[in-house]
């Protein structure tokens, strides 16, 4: 029991992956959070005597063995040292969607019986006890920051640090009882239960065991060679499974740093205050900052927006193949030198990818030339393919392999297949254990050998071995006259365009297919202030007629693009509108991970599918929104729909063959 | 001491409201001709919530004005803790501990949101000229010091984004919460707020008014405030004054001005003589 240094082959929890790390790595930092205005850190053992302390508290509160404890704040320390507290107490964290409506947390808090429940602040505090009685199990609400707290009833709440006291003083006589329960955490015990957000239905809880996370762990950190001298910014939500292998699973396994935002918006100063060396952002971050990036450029001035094309064309041309270690002429490598001087180290240090080593992007697909883009600056981006149930990693792309219509090929000892259907399946050492509570979920999504079905169709590509992914399964459908619908596709080559945000395409079992469009209120916006026109609100701006036409010009491109394609050219749209707000998963209409929910919207927006297919040049609908704080309203917009030109495609050769 | 402790009370939510602050005994106020405040007598307990409302004209912002020891008035007299206040110069009032926000935001627009939270604790800075200009010895650990407090303030009332940001910049919601913070970065024993609301969206008064309760809470400090509107004052204040042409017609808790006859007429408009 006293033993707390567990030799590799029997590093069967977390809590054995910390005191490794305290013997190991000791006085290297483990945590920094940025608090005050300045980076405050802890180190390995610093940690450790943290999440002890906070679980002798719990001990003292009555957490026992197979319970679960639900934390719901932003990425901070504390929280994370809540979840590895929790598992030394043999109880099993459940991190939930912070910016989820207390209707959303009332589900999850009663579906999993959570008794203890970690709230960041005061805000998810109020959301919690207005769960109240319809989440009976829970007895005890621990929160971080004491703001705002005071006049609250505490006869069943504490301050975070205050339990902490609490189990330093009872240290002496609860030390033995903790050392059990952390001696007697087996291999495959529940690690943590995450819930998925689902594009249909209620959340299901997804039980990942110790060896599904430390397997993973341990085979993607080998894969990408991480060391403990990593540096990590915790920012996506707690939630996500991608956070729990990033900041617990991986920081665990290869003991690295776990650095903390001081708050949301301050995440892009501190990405660059810190200068993570591995990095993971969905494409919508990398898109975000490459639009902003364009934007400043052309309020630069002449010489340097001359600067920034030349030794970006040169970049283009060069940085890729640099990067996957290619011969490059001689040439050719003095002027990437020069550029490398001039602007890409400038504009990594900007964005704070000066030191990026490894660097992933996954949930949807990236445009091409925003994954060019960054390639060619020598950020060593790459793509994985994922879910929870895989303990995130299913495919990733190997260094040297790099593109960016692939997703890769199988992560260490993950075996994937694809169905009759094209449907792709996997099974590996990260494979879930089921879905808590929920045997006719597991069955159908989990066979008796294991294999994992994703819901995506994809097929691996002759030669290379990379998997490629085309859309969900269940939207790939059929078109009035039978020929493929593929939404996600069409809808990924809209989204390249920095003024479209969003994209709904529709047209399964119709005739044709149609489109609700979501402008980018950045890029459409600066566009517009640029050409002197005014616009009052997101509404207006996304009717103005000038907007209307460049979002034609755009889906014009994308049908001439895809009409290339013999199989998809049924896909090109015929008529579209520009939605008039923003798909919101406050709404319902997205999930919390921003994907489309397309049952929701075709029912929320009915109407407007239904104008979309009777040739009406117009629509007058009202829309209910819901804010921020539960309450609802209502948008009221006359929507214009606009026809756009089509191309032939290759569909007769389909037809015939 | 003993004073207070006798009047000492807690209130519904278990805030501690302690004894009488300041005592304004028969104000008033008067410019040439005009008589902005007449005869006007009240007080502010220590750790209340105090809200001065009334229509357009009614003399809040003068009484305000009193409070704050920025005008005299002709008659009557100010107590604050306990001792008569006579003529003071501005730097005198922030050294007692009051400290106010404006109706038409005064912050320095070139300056960032930090510096000019920092001009807040310029009464807490001792160091001399030399020491000051050298950034040496008492003036590097005075800027150590109060820096730490005024980063507790940014933390407190959320505005960690805009640390660096020009004032100028910022949109007028979040320049209203930067004055705020500016104020209370004099840790001040009474804060006067001129309608901290003037202006907002729903959602930014909704924020305001969280962060004035919790400065009252967190730092028991003593507020009084001048707001139009109704809603707002109701919910956050202990008691009102209500002003109208100058003469005080209602004080008391906000359901007993609710109820009261004349509040009632002066806000819906009943002729007067």
């Amino acid at each position: 029991m006293t033993e707390r240094q567990a030799p590799r082959g029997e590093l069967h929890s977390v809590p054995a992956l910390l005191a490794r790390n305290v013997a190991r790595f000791g006085n290297r930092p483990a945590y920094r959070e940025k608090e005050f205005g300045i980076w405050q850190s802890w180190t390995w053992a610093e940690a450790a005597d943290e999440i002890r302390a906070l679980a002798l508290g719990f001990l003292v509160l009555g957490l026992r063995q197979g319970d679960y404890v639900a934390v719901i704040g932003r990425n901070r320390p504390a929280h994370y040292w809540a979840m590895v507290a929790a598992q030394m107490c043999g109880a099993v964290p459940v991190p939930l969607y912070q910016d989820a409506v207390a209707e959303e947390m009332a589900y999850v808090l009663d579906h999993c019986g959570a008794r203890f429940v970690i709230c960041g602040d005061q805000e998810q505090v109020d959301k919690v006890l207005e769960v109240g009685a319809r989440a009976p199990a829970i007895e005890h609400i621990v929160y971080t920051d004491k703001r705002g707290m005071r006049k609250y009833d505490h006869s069943h709440m504490n301050a975070l640090a205050d339990v902490q006291a609490e189990g330093r003083a009872a240290a002496a006589r609860l030390g033995d009882e903790l050392d059990g329960r952390i001696a007697a955490l087996g291999y495959d015990d529940t690690c943590v239960m995450l819930y998925t957000s689902g594009t249909t239905g209620k959340p299901k809880g997804v039980v990942l065991s110790n060896r599904n996370i430390i397997e993973t762990g341990r085979n993607t950190c080998e894969f990408d060679r991480l060391t403990e001298k990593e540096e990590v910014l915790a920012y996506l939500p707690m939630a996500w499974v991608g956070d729990f292998i990033f900041s617990i699973a991986q920081a665990y396994s290869a003991g690295f740093t776990v650095n903390c935002p001081e708050s949301a918006q301050t995440m892009m100063t501190d990405l660059r205050e810190i200068g993570p060396t591995y990095f993971f952002a969905p494409p919508r971050v990398f898109e975000g900052q490459l639009t902003s990036v364009m934007i400043r450029m052309e309020d630069a001035s002449r010489l340097k927006q001359r600067l920034f094309r030349h030794f970006m064309a040169v970049a283009r041309r060069v940085g890729p193949a640099l990067l996957d270690g290619q011969p490059v002429g001689f040439g050719d490598r003095i002027s990437y030198a020069l550029g490398k001087f001039l602007v890409y180290g400038p504009l990594k240090n900007t964005l704070g990818f000066s030191r990026i080593r490894v660097g992933y992007t996954a949930g949807e697909a990236i445009g091409p030339e925003i994954f060019d883009f960054y390639r060619s600056l020598g950020i060593n981006l790459k793509q994985l393919y994922g879910q929870t149930e895989a303990s995130v990693f299913i495919t990733q792309q190997p260094d040297g392999q790099v593109r960016s219509d692939t997703v890769g090929v199988p992560s260490p000892g993950v075996e994937v297949k694809i169905a009759e259907n094209g449907e792709v399946f996997y099974r590996g050492p990260g494979t879930f254990v089921e879905y808590f509570n929920n045997p006719e979920s597991t069955a159908s999504t989990k066979d008796a050998q294991g294999w994992v079905a994703t819901g995506d169709a994809g097929f691996f590509e002759p030669g290379s071995g990379h998997l490629r992914i085309i859309d969900r399964a269940k939207d790939v459908g059929k078109m009035a006259d039978g020929s493929m619908f593929a939404p996600k596709y069409v809808e990924n080559k809209l989204k390249f365009y920095p003024n479209i945000l969003e994209a709904v395409v529709i047209g399964n079992g119709r005739d044709y297919c149609t489109a609700m469009i979501n402008i980018d209120l950045g890029a459409v916006g600066n566009w517009a202030e640029r050409n002197n026109i005014a616009y009052a609100s997101y509404q207006e701006l996304a009717g103005h007629p000038q907007v209307y036409a460049t979002i034609k010009s755009h889906v014009e491109e994308v049908n001439r693009s895809i009409a290339e394609d013999a199989m998809l050219s049924g896909c090109q749209i015929h008529r579209f509108l520009v939605l008039h707000k923003e798909l919101d998963p406050d709404d319902g209409e997205m999930t919390r991970t921003r994907k489309v929910r397309r049952a929701v919207i075709s029912e929320k927006f009915a109407d407007l599918v239904g104008a979309l297919y009777d040739g009406s040049p117009s629509i007058y609908t009202e829309t209910e929104v819901t804010y921020e704080d539960g309450r609802k309203g209502r948008i009221k917009a006359t929507l214009k729909i606009e026809d756009a030109q089509v191309f032939p495609g290759a569909e007769q050769k389909v037809a015939a063959q | 001491m003993n004073q207070q402790m006798q009047d000492g009370h807690v209130t519904a939510d278990g805030r501690q409201i302690g004894g009488v602050l300041m005592d304004m005994k028969n104000i008033t106020l008067r410019f040439g001709g005009v008589v902005a405040i007449k005869d006007i007598s009240f007080d502010i307990r220590q750790g209340e919530i105090r809200a001065i409302i009334g229509p357009n004209g009614a003399g809040k912002s003068s009484m305000l004005n009193v409070i704050s020891g920025f005008y005299v008035p002709q008659e009557g007299e100010v107590w604050f803790r306990g001792e008569k206040r006579g003529p003071m110069r501005p730097y005198q009032v922030a050294r007692l501990g009051i400290a106010r926000t404006f109706q038409n935001i005064a912050l320095f627009d070139g300056m960032t949101v930090l510096d000019n939270i920092m001009t807040g604790r310029l009464n807490r800075m001792k160091a001399g000229f030399f020491s000051q200009a050298l950034w040496w010895g008492r003036a590097e650990r005075e800027e150590n010091e109060n820096r730490e407090q005024v980063e507790k303030i940014i933390d407190f009332l959320e505005i960690q984004n805009i640390r660096k940001t020009p004032v100028g910049r910022l949109p007028y919601g979040l320049k209203k919460r930067v004055e705020l913070a500016r104020a209370l970065a004099a840790e001040p024993q009474l804060l006067l707020l001129d309608e901290p609301m003037a202006g907002m969206n729903v959602e930014e008064k909704e924020d305001m008014s969280r962060f004035i309760l919790d400065v009252n809470d967190e730092f028991g400090t003593t507020i009084a405030l001048i707001e139009h509107d109704m809603g707002v004052v109701m919910d956050l204040s202990d008691r009102v004054v209500v002003m109208d042409y100058g003469r005080k017609i209602g004080d008391g808790t906000p359901d007993e001005v609710r109820s009261n006859q004349e509040v009632i007429d002066a806000y819906l408009g009943v002729a007067h003589d």
